[in-house]
Order: C-alpha cells, then structure tokens, then sequence
C-alpha cells in the first residue's frame, strides 16, 4: 500500500500562515488545493445539498413554498432571505462549489506538470535490497548475465512495460495511465459544470397548456411560465407552431394501482417556420419530438369543461372550454372563469370531477380520472373582478374581495343553471381535454454528457489500472553461474504485483529449489 | 398457465429462495462458529537474504465440520439466487415488463443485487466467513418486501417506460447490494479493528479477519460499485432528459443520488489524505451508505417527488 510521493496527494500544509502578505496568499493557495480542504469541501457540498430535499424548492413547487412561509412566520421570511428555498442557485451553495473547482483546478495543473514529466521518465533502478520487495523471489542459472537481461527486457517490452536497463538490472513500470485517468477525471468534472453554466446561460425552458383543436406559436406571449438563460433573448424564439389535433389517455382500471395513468399520447400538427406545409406528429411521454433546435416534452393532460355564459341580458359571452388544473390522482380539478364582459361582471370558481363522488369528509372529489361520471361545482360571483387595478392576476385564481356570492350550484353535462337574482345563465355543455407541454432548449446538454462520459472512463481508468514496478536484477556467482533476482513494487493503492512478478521470472525460466 | 398463477408461482419462488436462504443462514452461522482454524494458504519461507525462496508444501486440508457447513452454506445461496431469479422473472412476464415497478420488487431486485454480488465475488476469493452478513442481510431485506412492501403488480406509469430505466434501475440495484455489503464490511471492519487496537481480540473477533483485510475488501467493492453509481446517476439523467425535458432538476432523488456520489467520492479522497485512512474513511463510506439508504426508503415513501412512484 503506497500513497504517490511525487505527486500533491501527500502535501499536506500544515504549520501557521506567514506574516507578509505575498506569502500568506501563497499559504492560503496552498491549503485550498490540499486534500485535506478538497475533502471538507465535497463534506460541505453533500450537506449543503440536504435542505433543499426537506424545504419545499421554488423551482419544483412554489405553491408549497409560500404555504410553508405563510405557515412559518418566524423561520419562513427568514430561511427565505437565505435562500434556503432556492438552495441550488444559493450563493452559500455557489460558493462550496466554486471553492471545490478552483481547488481542482489548482489541483490538477501541478499534477498534470508532474505526471507529464514522469511519463517521460526512465523507471528508477532497483533499491539496493530487494528481499523485502513484494514477489521476491531468486534462482540461479547458467545463462550470461546479458542474456537473462536481454530475455527480460525484451519480455517485459513485448507486455507492453516501459523499461529501463542498467549494468546489472532491468527496471520496469506500468500503470502510467492511472494518473493519466485521474487527471481526465478531475479535467472532465471541470468541463461538466462549464457545459452546465454554458446551458444555464443560454437555455431556456417554457411551459404551455393547449387545449383539443387550439394552437400554439412559439411566441413569449403564448407561454403561460416562460425562464431563460441570462444571454437569452426571448423576442428570437424559433418561430415554429403547432396544433393539438387529438388527445387519448387511457387508465388503469383493475383494482391494483386503479386509476394510474397506463397511456398518454398527442396528435399534433406542426409547422416548423410560418408558411411550411404541417408535419404529422405523435408525443408521447419519454418521446418528444425535436423542432428547431428545441424539444417539446408532453408532460401533463387534464380536462377543460366547456361552459356557455350568458349574462343577465341574454347575451352569449362566453362559450369555450376552461383549463382545469389536477389537483389529485383522480383528476379533481379546480378552475376559474371571469368574464368582466358581462352585465355584471361575473366570476366563476369551479370543481371539475371526471367521476364525482360526494362524502361528508372530503366533500365533493374525484373517485377515478376518466370521465366516467362528469360533474363541475360551481360557486357564482357578482361584481368587480379587480382586472382594471394594475396588478397582474393568475387565471387560476378569483379575488372575491369586492364580489358578492351568488350561489352554489352541481352541474352534469348539459345542465344550466339560472343565476340567482336575474345575473345570467352558466350551462356545462362539453368536456375537452387539454396537454400541457414544455418546450425546451438546452445547448450545454451534449456537452454535459461528453464530460460525463469522459469522466465516467477516466474514473475507470483510474481505479482499475494498477501502477506497478518489476526489476529484474542479475549477480555473477562465478563459475558461470548467474544469480537472478526478481521482486516489484504495487504503487496503486489496492491489488498484487506478485503475478507481475511471477510472469516475468516465467519467462526467464524460473527454476526454483524446491 | 394463465396470469395469475403466474404471479402466484412467483410468489412460491420467493418463499422459496427464503427458505434456502434461512438453511443457508444456518449452515453459515454453524461455519462461522467454527471458524479459528485459518484456511491454510501455501507459506513462502526466505532462507536468509538473498538465498533460494522454498515454497512449503501445502499441508494437507482435512475439512473441518465448520468449513463444511460454509461449503453447503454457499451452495444452498447460490440456489436461494437462483430461485429469487426465477421468482423475478415470473413477476415481470405476469406484469409484462422489468420487474422494478414499486417498492416491493425493487426490494427483491436489491435482494438479488445482494446476493449476485456476493457470490460473484465468491468466485473470485474464499469470502464464505462472509456469508453468514450476507445472507442475514438479504433475508431481512426479503423480508421486509413479503411482509410490509408487498404490492399486486402492475403496470408501469407512463414515465417509466423507458430502456433508460431498465439500465438505470439494474445498475443501481447491483450498486445497491454493492454498498450494503461494502458497508457490511465496513462495520465489521470497526469492530475488528478496534479490538485490534485495544489489544482485545478476543471471542467472536479472532473468527473475523485482520482490520486490513475487511478495509481492503469494503474499499475492492466500493471501487467497482463508485463508477457503477456514477453511470447510474448518468443514464438516469438521460433518462430524466427524456422524460421530463430536462437532466438534473434537484429532485429529491436525484439530490440524494448526488450526496451518496459526493459522499463515496469524499470516502475515495479520504483514503488518499493523510491522517484520514482507516476509521476516519470508513466511516464516510458508512455515511454513504446512509445516504443511499435515505435515497431508497426515504424519497420513495416520505418526500413528495417526481420520483415517487413507490405504490405502497
Ligand atoms: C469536484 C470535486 C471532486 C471530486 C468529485 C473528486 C473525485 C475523486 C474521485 C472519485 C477520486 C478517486 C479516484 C482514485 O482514487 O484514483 C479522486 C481521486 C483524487 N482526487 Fe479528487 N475529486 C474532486 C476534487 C479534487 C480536488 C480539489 C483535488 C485536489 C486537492 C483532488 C485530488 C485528487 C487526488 C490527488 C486523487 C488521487 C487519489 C489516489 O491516488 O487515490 N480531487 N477524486
């Protein structure tokens, strides 16, 4: 077992730092390119990356991270500030990991300066005492000196060892490419968070929900959530479009894992520039499709009940479907209609239960996610919708404040309802289906799986090479007789160099006393 | 043979494999109990520096009762894997596709992961002291599956159906029952040696062997399972790039699976770091180990995330 003394692994700094200044910067270099700082530093990144699986994250569920600080008054504002609901793009958390680059990189450029030089190196002549050595083994023979030295250099050559050959001794080493796979490693995991930030800065992501027979450009206006990269201009999107012609779900209906989705996929019509004829494609989870440098991921469906409005003076306004959102595995689903057209202005908040069940617990819910058994639950508002004020609103949520409620009222497909006091008339008469799709664009993506790949070989290279030392040494004992010693040298943490050892004493035709 | 008795058969093998398993158990315990008289390995005697090496003869081996009972304690675990194969098989041709869908035959898989493991490395050295841990663990683990993961199989959800999967979740399971078994070690490992360094070996100890050989063991797996986990932690991302539209998006498992790599990387550093090796690396690599573990029961059955699929 042998830690590489030619190499940084066993520098360790110790002692207090200088007094001037160069040579306290030169000490604080010094110690974070140590091992022993690399290793409190991968400690930090692995903890540092604990908070952010228990705390609700911004970028996965922000609903549950204003609930969390709603319900957290004290620790919620707090932990926020931290940015311990962001922790991935924290700077505490940039912090560790850019600390653990700038170490590597110190780390690797003197490594890979002194491994340069020793692959170039002659493999150093035997120590003077080789009966301590590994394999040590000795014999004697009746072959000239510069013959066994010949036979073993040329042995060792043809399996590929890098020899060297002195007076009375032939010196070999391998394994070289260990180090040499270290070094691509650490070089790889470098080129890994390059091809991420590289991605981070000029990708970007969006997400769009399409209901049946409704389209989508690829226009920031049409996204409903829309993030990109810093060096990304949002007004040069590639200009393709599409259409969601058709729709199909299927679940499961046995009753082990009832009601888990078993088939998703779309129909759509893409057109990849404006005035390109359309092109007939099918999405399916796990199968995107790829337009313009962009993929787009089916990646949810629900249903978008369609209801007919007519306001209190007989006027149609509104007549289309309604994007429901999921709320559970049964798809009951909540939604929002407003419409600041009407004679008053009218707002709606809805349940949609594809398979309605009501129970004094739960209330009304959803028991399967087909649509088996239809019914939406509307509660009717009058007054002012608060749209005029300024203030972006969600199209999911209602503001009741300054609205009266009308009434609560179970609609199945084809029923109306007429609103209390003379306000209009709401009907279900439909249901469509919606998908939800993200769009996104990520040009670090196959740069990132070179570097992992690279670095996924260079971690094998590193591990299972063995860097091992055979010397083969010979004595005149006189009378023609030559005394041949052999022995090695295991410069790798792990492994044997016995069987190296043992096959170069084979090929010289090892004859023991036994 | 119609479906369900299918699934029924495969129910049968994994009762089975636990019953072989328990014999082995047993037979492992009676080996190991006997254990003291060390397997007699070829002496190399140096007569004086330089001269002539003389290679002892090995002495004759007589089996003791105790090497015996290891010898039918390896046999009776080969079948116990065979018949665990087998019982997976059924499983997934009864829900037509790989048999990793829930907690319960992902639990099996880990069994099989185990157990594989371990009696490749059987091949390779004498590691049948080893076989009573071995055989407890997986028990334990099959265990668990039949009595409170058990789930009526069914299909996968959409985003599960993928090749990705299958190469992912099969190199993760084998890393699975790598680490177990690495860890395994590992405490034995700090139980050895700290009776070594007390000056104490003593009892059940002197049948374990030397503090370095049980390190040099847990570090011989945990450098096959290290590139294995990172190329799962990669064919899992290009799975998740295809699933989901993007490659690493700090799930909770997937930061799980990054602390476990970062952690073993930590473990791999440490043995290269003066003052680190021995007790301090080994317990890294135990809290590696945790983190798996963390990775496993935990996501799947407390945390709400993508990957939650456990069907409990
Ligand atoms: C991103 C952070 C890092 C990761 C994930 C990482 C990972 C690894 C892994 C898995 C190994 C094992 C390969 C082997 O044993 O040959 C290793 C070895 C090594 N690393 Fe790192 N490393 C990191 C940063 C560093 C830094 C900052 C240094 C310099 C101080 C460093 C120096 C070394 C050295 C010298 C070895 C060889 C140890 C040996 O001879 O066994 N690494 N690293």
């Amino acid at each position: 077992m042998s830690i590489d003394l030619e190499t940084p692994t066993a520098r360790e700094p110790g002692g207090p730092p200088p007094l001037d200044t160069a040579g306290f910067l030169r000490w604080c270099w010094r110690q974070l390119t140590s091992m022993r700082i690399a290793l409190i530093l991968l400690f930090l990144l692995a903890i540092a990356s604990i908070p952010g699986t228990v705390l609700p994250q911004r970028g996965l569920d922000p609903i549950r991270v204003t609930d969390w600080i709603e319900g957290n008054p004290t620790w919620g504002p707090l932990l926020d500030r931290l940015g311990f609901f962001d922790v991935y793009a924290a700077p505490w958390f940039a912090a560790i990991y850019l600390l653990l680059f700038i170490s590597v990189i110190g780390c690797v450029i003197p490594r890979t300066r002194i491994h340069w030089r020793a692959m170039r190196a002659t493999p150093p002549p035997p120590p003077r005492f080789l009966d301590r050595m590994p394999g040590f083994r000795t014999w004697t023979t009746c072959a000239r000196e510069a013959e066994v030295l010949d036979k073993a250099e040329a042995d060792l050559r043809a399996r590929r060892w890098r020899v060297d050959r002195g007076p009375c001794w032939v010196a070999a080493e391998k394994g070289y490419l260990r180090e040499t796979g270290n070094l691509l490693f650490h070089a790889a995991l470098i080129a890994l968070l390059v091809s991420i930030a590289y991605g981070a800065l000029f990708g970007w992501r969006g997400n769009v929900i399409v209901r049946e027979g409704t389209g989508f450009s690829d226009t920031l206006t049409q996204y409903d959530a829309w993030g990109g990269g810093r060096l990304v201009s949002p007004d040069n999107l590639p200009p393709f479009s599409f259409t969601l012609d058709d729709f199909r779900v299927d679940f499961e209906r046995s009753a082990a894992q009832r009601g888990a989705p078993r088939m998703f996929e779309a129909d759509l019509s893409v057109r990849p520039e404006p005035g390109a004829p359309t092109e007939a494609v099918m999405v399916r989870v796990n199968e995107p499709f790829s337009v313009d440098g962009a993929k787009v991921f089916l990646v949810g469906h629900g249903y978008a009940p369609v209801l007919e409005l007519r306001d209190a003076l007989g006027r149609v306004v509104h007549q289309d479907g309604v994007v429901f959102l999921p709320q559970d595995g049964n798809f009951t689903s909540t939604g929002v209609l407003k419409s600041p057209d009407a004679t008053p202005s009218l707002g709606f908040q809805g349940l949609f239960l594809p398979t309605a069940a009501v129970d004094d617990v739960r209330g009304p819910h959803s028991i399967f996610p087909a649509p088996d058994d239809p019914a939406v639950f509307l509660s009717a508002w009058a007054g002012d919708l608060g749209l005029d004020s300024g203030v972006p609103q969600s199209v999911y949520a209602l503001k009741t404040e300054g609205m009266t409620q009308l009434g609560l009222e179970a609609l199945r497909p084809g029923q109306s309802w007429d609103l209390p006091g003379g306000n209009g008339t709401i009907a279900f008469v439909g249901l469509e289906r919606w998908a939800s799709f993200q769009i996104a664009h990520d040009p670090g993506k196959e740069p990132a799986l070179i570097s992992a790949m690279v670095a996924l070989l260079g971690l094998m290279m590193s591990l299972f090479i063995r860097r091992r030392r055979v010397w083969v040494r010979v004595a005149d004992e006189g009378a023609g007789v030559t005394l041949v010693t052999t022995a090695g040298l295991m410069r790798s943490d792990e492994g044997e160099v016995s069987e190296d050892v043992d096959a170069a004493a084979q090929a010289l035709g090892e004859r023991t006393l036994a | 043979m119609n479906a369900t008795s299918l699934a029924e058969w495969s129910n049968v093998a994994v009762y089975s494999a636990m019953f072989a398993l328990t014999a082995a158990f047993i037979a492992f315990a009676v080996g190991f109990a006997a254990r003291g008289q060390r397997v007699l390995t070829p002496q190399r005697v140096a007569v004086g520096a330089g001269a002539p090496v003389i290679e002892a003869p090995p002495a004759p081996v007589a089996y003791p009762a105790g090497q015996r009972a290891s010898h039918i304690g390896l046999a009776l675990t080969w079948l116990s894997f065979g018949v665990l194969l087998v019982g997976l098989v059924l499983r997934g041709l009864w829900a037509g596709r790989v048999p990793w869908g829930n907690m319960y035959e992902f639990s099996l898989s880990s069994a099989a992961g185990i157990l594989g493991v371990y009696l490749v490395m059987s091949l390779r050295r004498d590691v049948r002291w080893l076989g009573l841990f071995i055989t407890g663990a997986t028990l334990l683990t099959l265990g668990l599956a039949v009595t409170v993961l058990y789930t009526e199989a069914a299909q996968l959800v959409p985003a599960l159906k993928s090749w990705w999967l299958v190469i992912h979740v099969l190199a993760a399971v084998i890393c699975g029952g790598a680490f177990t078994i690495a860890a395994g070690i590992t405490l034995l490992y700090l139980w050895r040696e700290r009776a070594e360094r007390l000056d104490r070996v003593t009892g059940v100890v002197t049948k374990l062997p030397d503090a370095a050989r049980l390190d040099t063991l847990a570090y011989r797996i945990l450098i096959f399972a290290f590139p294995l986990w990172t190329f799962a932690v990669i064919a899992g991302a290009i799975w998740a790039e295809n699933a989901w539209g993007r490659y690493w998006g700090w799930d909770p498992k997937e930061t799980w699976a990054f602390i476990t790599w970062v952690t073993y990387a930590g473990y791999l550093h440490a043995r290269a770091t003066a003052g680190w090796r021995g007790r301090r690396s080994a317990y890294i690599s135990l809290l590696g180990f945790a983190s798996f573990l963390i990775n496993y029961f935990g996501v799947n059955l407390f945390v709400n995330s993508l990957h939650s699929y456990a069907g409990l």
